[in-house]
């Protein structure tokens, strides 16, 4: 992934390969990220239209696994853009993104023990209470 | 690709992907090697802000997954009656509008920034902290219905008693971080606006010169109590 530079010049795509000389100042500390308004403009056109989609998800009511699917796909999709993009992790060195990222997907395993001790929680509570009033 | 010096006083390319995690965390040196320490320091706070905002959503899961009585379904709960119809969730739907525009003008800020345009820095900044400013009057609105409604943190009309510590804990904590953003971003907006970072006038706090990667930071930031919405909206909202 290409790096921050200072110029921004042909960096602004997430995927750009590693062959271009950068310029010397990437070597500073500050290197800073500048890209293209329009690439910012096309991001919040899209965080517009997946909050619409997440919203009308609600709106017509729908329900079950297509609901909760639906409504993961579109908050995936969203943080991965406002991440990506608007905080620029997608120029920063791998050692940045992976220190950062990385944590916060190790909280999936305390959901997964959460979960199960919330449906034995909900195991004893229908065994000595019964089923809710 | 960036440089690094050696201790012979030689300078080699720096790897990139997989190598380039294992020479920068292996260096002996600093791990993050083209990130200012402010952006680095920055970036760890947030992941500490994660884990708390993560604890809380677990905690609303595990809430209501535990309890035998009905969760109270939002989409009625945060309706507005508009012109004599129900619309669900609509003051929610347009709060997510208003914060998702304020990183837009936020991301804007930043590359202005960068850009020495300070007069179109500064009123982009005020202008994201205008849209959050709107966010916690609309938040204040929601928790003042609700709280006529009969909402307390430890039972409500409609079900669950847990719904109301959910709430209020969850949305008051991000209010507050919005809160304290907008109180930020005046201050930035000020120093861009007085040109503290081109003359090097010094902090009032840190006694420190700034520069323009300031507003990065806050953009950072800023961002981050987006993001934060994006997965209430999706959580607690939504579900």
């Amino acid at each position: 992934m290409a790096e921050a530079t200072a110029n921004g010049l042909g960096q602004h795509t997430l995927h750009a390969g590693h062959a271009h000389e950068a310029p010397a100042a990437v070597a500073r500390a500050d290197a800073h990220q500048e890209h293209p308004i329009k690439l910012y403009l096309v991001v919040w056109a899209w965080l517009f239209i997946l909050s619409t989609c997440s919203y009308l998800v609600d709106y017509f009511g729908l329900h079950g696994y297509l609901r909760w699917s639906l409504i993961l796909i579109f908050m995936i999709l969203k943080a991965g853009l406002i991440v990506a993009v608007f905080m620029h992790m997608a120029w920063e060195r791998l050692a940045l993104a992976y220190a950062i990222i990385l944590p916060p997907i190790l909280v999936l395993v305390f959901v997964t023990m959460m979960v199960f001790e919330a449906d034995y929680t909900l195991l004893t509570r229908l065994a000595f209470f019964g089923a809710g009033p | 690709m960036g440089e690094t010096l050696t201790n012979i006083g030689q300078t080699e390319p720096r790897p990139t992907g997989w190598q380039g995690i294992a020479a920068d965390w292996s260096s002996d040196q600093r791990a993050f090697k083209n990130v200012s320490w402010g952006k680095a320091m920055m970036w760890i706070f947030l992941l500490s802000d994660t884990f708390i905002f993560g604890c809380f959503l677990l905690s609303y899961m595990t809430a209501r997954i535990s309890t035998r009585v009905p969760w109270p379904n939002p989409s009625k709960v945060f309706a507005l009656r508009i012109g004599g119809s129900e619309i669900p969730l609509i003051l929610i739907a347009i709060m997510t509008f208003v914060l998702i525009s304020s990183s837009g003008t936020m991301a804007m800020a930043v590359n202005f920034g960068y850009r020495r345009d300070r007069r179109k820095t500064a009123i982009l900044m005020l202008l994201t902290a205008a849209l959050g400013a709107t966010f916690v009057g609309m938040q204040a609105f929601e928790w003042t219905k609700l709280i006529t409604e009969g909402v307390r943190p430890w039972g409500n009309p409609w079900g669950a008693a847990q719904f109301g510590s959910c709430f209020f804990m969850i949305t008051g904590f991000h209010g507050t971080h919005v809160t304290i953003g907008v109180i930020f971003l005046i201050i930035v907006a000020r120093k861009v606006w007085r040109g503290d970072y081109d003359t090097g006038r010094r902090g009032f706090f840190t006694s420190r010169t700034g520069r323009y990667e300031n507003v990065e930071i806050m953009g950072l930031y800023w961002h981050f109590v987006d993001l934060v919405w994006v997965f209430i909206f999706a959580f607690f909202y939504l579900w």
